[in-house]
């Protein structure tokens, strides 16, 4: 259940202090990212894939094209699935088991930035009318962990889909796969009234609160979603969004 | 299956009468359970909820318990017969998530170092379900607790604002939720004026985004008003006549 390890009060202190002076443990500035790196279409098998790197944390997305049953209530339109997978190949904390708070956390919040942003025209993904329509599932496997899966698995979901050719299965007709967005997630983590980007393993472990805020291209919003068992003051949260809205321009260069 | 009204703004008010700023009558109880530790009930427009707490007490299983402080455990669970549809019983995917953002809300507030390895465990049933059962969820919870008397730096009052129809409203209704843009949660710590929970979908600028946040906040304060009344109509002791 806990993500989280447990951390010495030395260690704890050490991170505090740093941060109360502007720095961190690695060397970074408070709004610099580990380094960042994209690969796609490594996985021949799924209709989309891409590997995202934030420093060590590795996060594999896959997204798969299969017919399904529509919704009810939208019988035309297909069907968005995220689901995340903390697996104990990750890290000695992951446990196996059914998905924990955190993986259905991480899924959701990832699979709001691309449903709230209208990524995915799921209108035109329609078969028959009630009966049948193209469903989309993102698979989201951390790989290793060392911090920040939310941004790497944001930016891997949103790269994999833009990386999505024409989809190889049978009784597809458009000319391509309908995306037009990119949203993209910048978690910003609040460290002893300060605020950083991309925390690392050891941050996150020490970090009060985290706000992650999804933006597309415009600037403007998509999701938000707040964590950890502290407090945001109004004006972190105003500084948090300028963080995040330039940073998010930074990492979907990436995307290219 | 609800159709789209033609429009959700007519002249300004929504289809329930109200301002944009307007929350639902708003009713809150206190101490409601006979078993519980502490308990309330609440009711935001036609949303029904309670809340019980039960500790802090021994926890279990014992391999959970912390050495220096108590863990707070909380479960928002939906009654099947809460929304349209029959929902099927048990944690679904949303209330596991909705139970962990309401426990990041509460663990500023409660003073868990004071009992440890004790657990202090907050029960959350949707009875009835019409858009912001969360925040319903939260502000019976956080009367509970104080109910419960477990020992608190402040309440927590919560919230939702949205976009609906281009119009910035606070507390939507179910209607106004399936058919707006957007939909954001908040609760607050309202003496210190910070926030514990924050989510959103859909789509906010940075202006609509400010405007929305101080729409929420000004709400949360009128809950919290609601909150310390419903405490002080169980609680407060009435002079003794001659």
């Amino acid at each position: 259940m806990k993500m989280y390890e447990i951390i010495s009060s030395v260690k704890r202190d050490y991170i505090a202090d740093l941060a109360r002076q502007n720095k961190r443990t690695d060397g970074r500035t408070l709004d610099q990212y580990r380094e960042v790196s994209v690969e796609t279409g490594q996985i021949k098998s799924a209709h989309g894939s891409a590997l995202v790197k934030i420093g060590n944390t590795q996060v594999l997305a896959g997204v798969k094209i299969q017919r399904g049953e529509p919704f009810p209530d939208t019988p035309n339109s297909g069907v968005l699935m995220v689901n995340a997978e903390l697996r104990p190949i990750a890290s000695p904390t992951f446990e196996l088991g059914p998905p924990d708070e955190n993986s259905i956390e991480l899924a959701r919040v990832v699979d709001r930035g691309i449903r709230e942003s209208e990524t995915i025209d799921l209108d035109k993904l329609g078969i028959t009318p009630g009966e049948e329509v193209w469903m989309v599932y993102i698979d989201l496997h951390a790989l290793d962990y060392d911090g920040n899966l939310i941004d790497a698995a944001s930016l891997a979901a949103t790269t994999a889909l833009w990386n999505i050719k024409k989809p190889q299965v049978e009784g597809w007709t458009l000319d391509e796969f309908p995306v037009s967005k990119k949203p993209i997630a910048v978690t910003v983590s609040k460290i002893n009234g300060k605020l950083m980007v991309d925390p690392s393993l050891d941050e996150e472990n020490v970090m009060d609160a985290r706000l992650t805020i999804t933006t597309v291209e415009d600037g403007s919003i998509c999701a938000m979603q707040k964590g950890g068992a502290g407090y945001l003051t109004v004006e972190e949260i105003k500084a948090a969004y300028e963080l995040a809205r330039a940073k998010a321009a930074e990492l979907r260069e990436h995307l290219g | 299956m609800m159709e789209k009204p033609e429009k959700l703004i007519v002249d300004g008010k929504r289809l329930d009468g109200r301002e944009p700023g307007e929350l639902r009558p708003l009713k809150i109880q206190a101490g409601v359970l006979k078993r519980a530790d502490g308990s309330a009930y609440v009711e935001m427009g036609l949303n029904k909820v309670l809340a019980a707490v039960y500790g802090p007490r021994e926890l279990h299983p014992r391999h959970l318990q912390q050495p220096d402080t108590a863990v707070l455990r909380c479960r928002y669970n939906m009654a099947p017969f809460s929304v349209d549809d029959r929902k099927r019983p048990g944690p679904d995917r949303r209330s596991v998530e909705i139970s962990k953002v309401i426990r990041d809300a509460f663990e500023p507030v409660v003073f868990t170092k004071l009992y440890p390895r004790s657990g202090i465990d907050v029960f959350i049933e949707v009875l009835q379900a019409d858009a912001g059962t969360r925040t319903a969820g939260i502000n019976a919870a956080a009367v509970a607790l104080a109910d419960a008397g477990v020992p608190m730096r402040d309440l927590v009052s919560s919230v939702a604002v949205g976009k609906v129809d281009g119009t910035i409203v606070i507390d939507l209704t179910k209607e106004e939720d399936q058919f707006g843009t957007t939909d954001m949660p908040v609760a607050m710590l309202p003496r210190k004026k910070v926030i514990t929970l924050l989510q959103m979908d859909g789509h906010f600028t940075q202006e609509e985004f400010e405007h929305a946040l101080a729409l929420a906040m000004n709400g949360c304060e009128q809950v919290y008003g609601a909150q310390k009344q419903a405490l002080r109509a169980k609680y407060s002791t009435k002079p003794e006549e001659e």
